[in-house]
């Protein structure tokens, strides 16, 4: 059994120290897409915990049964019937929110981070060790969503989580809404700025100059 | 990655008994959650009917919604060719799925609007103000859009022809783009908007829509084809092919 460091290693290093959206620079297209608001954001962060949690659990459970030669299939199939069960609870549950991320939950099945914690980490790792480190890339993953998708929404629509913060001159307020901060490609430049920041802060991460 | 030698059976086995506890699992999952997912479908359009009624603003709760429509809205169904109030034609009609059923079909010719049949006998919505006179009427209205059908309810004044409101509940246009069909400052500028000119269909989707003008609403700036697919989409309901007929009639009136 791993001893308490590396569970925390696991468990926490993904959100600053090997971040899968700063570091890794993968899944970014639902990252663009989905941060407008910061409830999309948020839901959106839940289920690829989950689904990264889970398939990294089951794929790491059956590693040793998994055959080389078919086992992105295998992963893949996994993966994607974890997302359909994902799909289906949320329009059960919460239409909808499910409504507006339309695409996007199915687009998990084709997340980089997903795939890529399950053909790096759970194929060699025991499965409580590939849980956590499930946990811990979606919480990297929701950590740079949420605060994208706070940004977003406060500067953007001047509400956090549909509560005014900053009124609208619409509304009669004296703030101003960012349209830019709206559009998709505003993610782009928040999470290119989130990345510097880290690196800065974090130099080792800084590829060297080739 | 196995230490142990593959074999050929081996791979099967493995993959076989992957893909049938996933199957079960979705299906499972799929059976197990359809009513509640049912439920949720047939709320939305509740609320959505409400939202084209401009009655949502008083409910919030998933009872509000079920008890407002219960009191202020009312199915009808309409033979569009007669524009008459027919019966209901069968106990769970479905005029969408109606369009594929041999004794409702009718095919559409000679329009862009992007379906190749609909179905004969259309549900319309009467709302009902305090004194149980129609204050509204919803007609539900679909046509293509870029990338698929787009559905909606029209909601227009008892006159017939003046539009309140235009709601699009189901689509598959881009987001930020076509997708902006939802935006309520864009469905605000169809509110007083003109059905009819004299008797002939005049409403349209167009560039530079000075404020003045009554027949036309501003197209979505980067959405040239989902803006053409709303105008397409209300000119056929609005002509003889679509609600034309029952709109003249006023059948709600009598």
């Amino acid at each position: 059994m791993a001893d308490t460091k590396e569970m925390k290693q696991a468990l926490f290093g993904p959100i600053i120290g090997s971040n899968p959206i700063a570091l890794h620079v993968l899944g970014i297209c639902s990252a663009l897409a989905i941060t407008t608001k910061l409830e999309t954001a948020l839901v959106m962060s839940l289920a690829l915990t989950a689904v990264c949690a889970f398939s990294n659990l089951f794929i790491s459970m059956i590693r040793n049964q998994i055959p080389s030669s078919v086992r992105i299939i295998i992963q893949m199939t996994i993966i994607a019937s974890l997302v359909i069960v994902v799909d289906q609870i949320l329009k059960a549950y919460s239409y909808e929110i499910s409504k507006q991320l339309s695409v996007f939950v199915g687009l998990i099945i084709t997340n980089c981070i997903v795939m890529g914690r399950a053909e790096a980490y759970a194929m060699k790792s025991p499965p409580f060790m590939s849980l956590l480190d499930g946990i811990g890339n979606g919480l990297g993953y929701s950590f740079i969503l949420i605060v994208i998708g706070t940004v977003k929404e406060l500067f953007g629509f001047g509400t956090i989580l549909g509560f005014e913060i900053l009124p609208l001159v619409q509304n009669g307020g004296w703030y101003q809404g960012n349209g830019l901060l709206i559009l998709p490609f505003s993610s782009f430049i928040l999470i290119g700025l989130m990345i510097w920041g880290i690196r800065t802060i974090r130099p080792e991460q800084v590829e060297p100059k080739e | 990655m196995s230490a142990k030698k593959e074999t050929l059976g081996k791979t099967m086995l493995v993959v076989v008994a992957v893909c049938l506890v996933c199957s079960i699992v979705v299906s499972g999952s799929a059976v197990g959650l359809r009513e509640l997912q049912q439920t949720n479908a047939a709320l939305d359009k509740k609320s959505n009917i409400l939202g084209a009624a401009g009655l949502l603003g008083e409910a919030s709760t998933k009872e509000e919604i079920a008890e407002i429509y219960l009191n202020k809205v009312e199915e009808k169904f309409v033979d569009l060719s007669s524009g008459e109030y027919v019966e209901k034609p069968s106990p769970d009609f479905d005029m969408y799925k109606a369009a594929k059923q041999p004794e409702f079909m009718v095919r559409v010719e000679g329009s862009n609007v992007g379906f190749l049949r609909r179905s004969s006998v259309a549900s319309v919505y009467h709302i009902k103000d305090e004194q149980g006179e129609v204050s509204r009427i919803i007609l539900p209205v679909h046509g293509s859009g870029l990338w698929d059908l787009m559905y909606g309810f029209l909601a227009l004044d008892s006159d017939g022809q003046t539009i309140r409101e235009l709601i699009y509940y189901q689509h598959k246009e881009t987001p930020g783009l076509g997708g902006e069909i939802q935006n309520p400052d864009w469905q605000a500028k169809w509110n007083g908007k003109q059905l009819f000119k004299d008797g002939d269909v005049a409403i349209s989707v167009d560039k530079n829509v000075g404020d003045g003008n009554q027949y036309a609403v501003d197209a979505l700036s980067g959405a040239t084809l989902t803006s053409n697919g709303v105008e397409n989409t209300l000119q056929y309901w609005a002509s003889e092919n679509g609600y034309g007929t029952y709109l003249k009639r006023q059948s709600w009136k009598s």
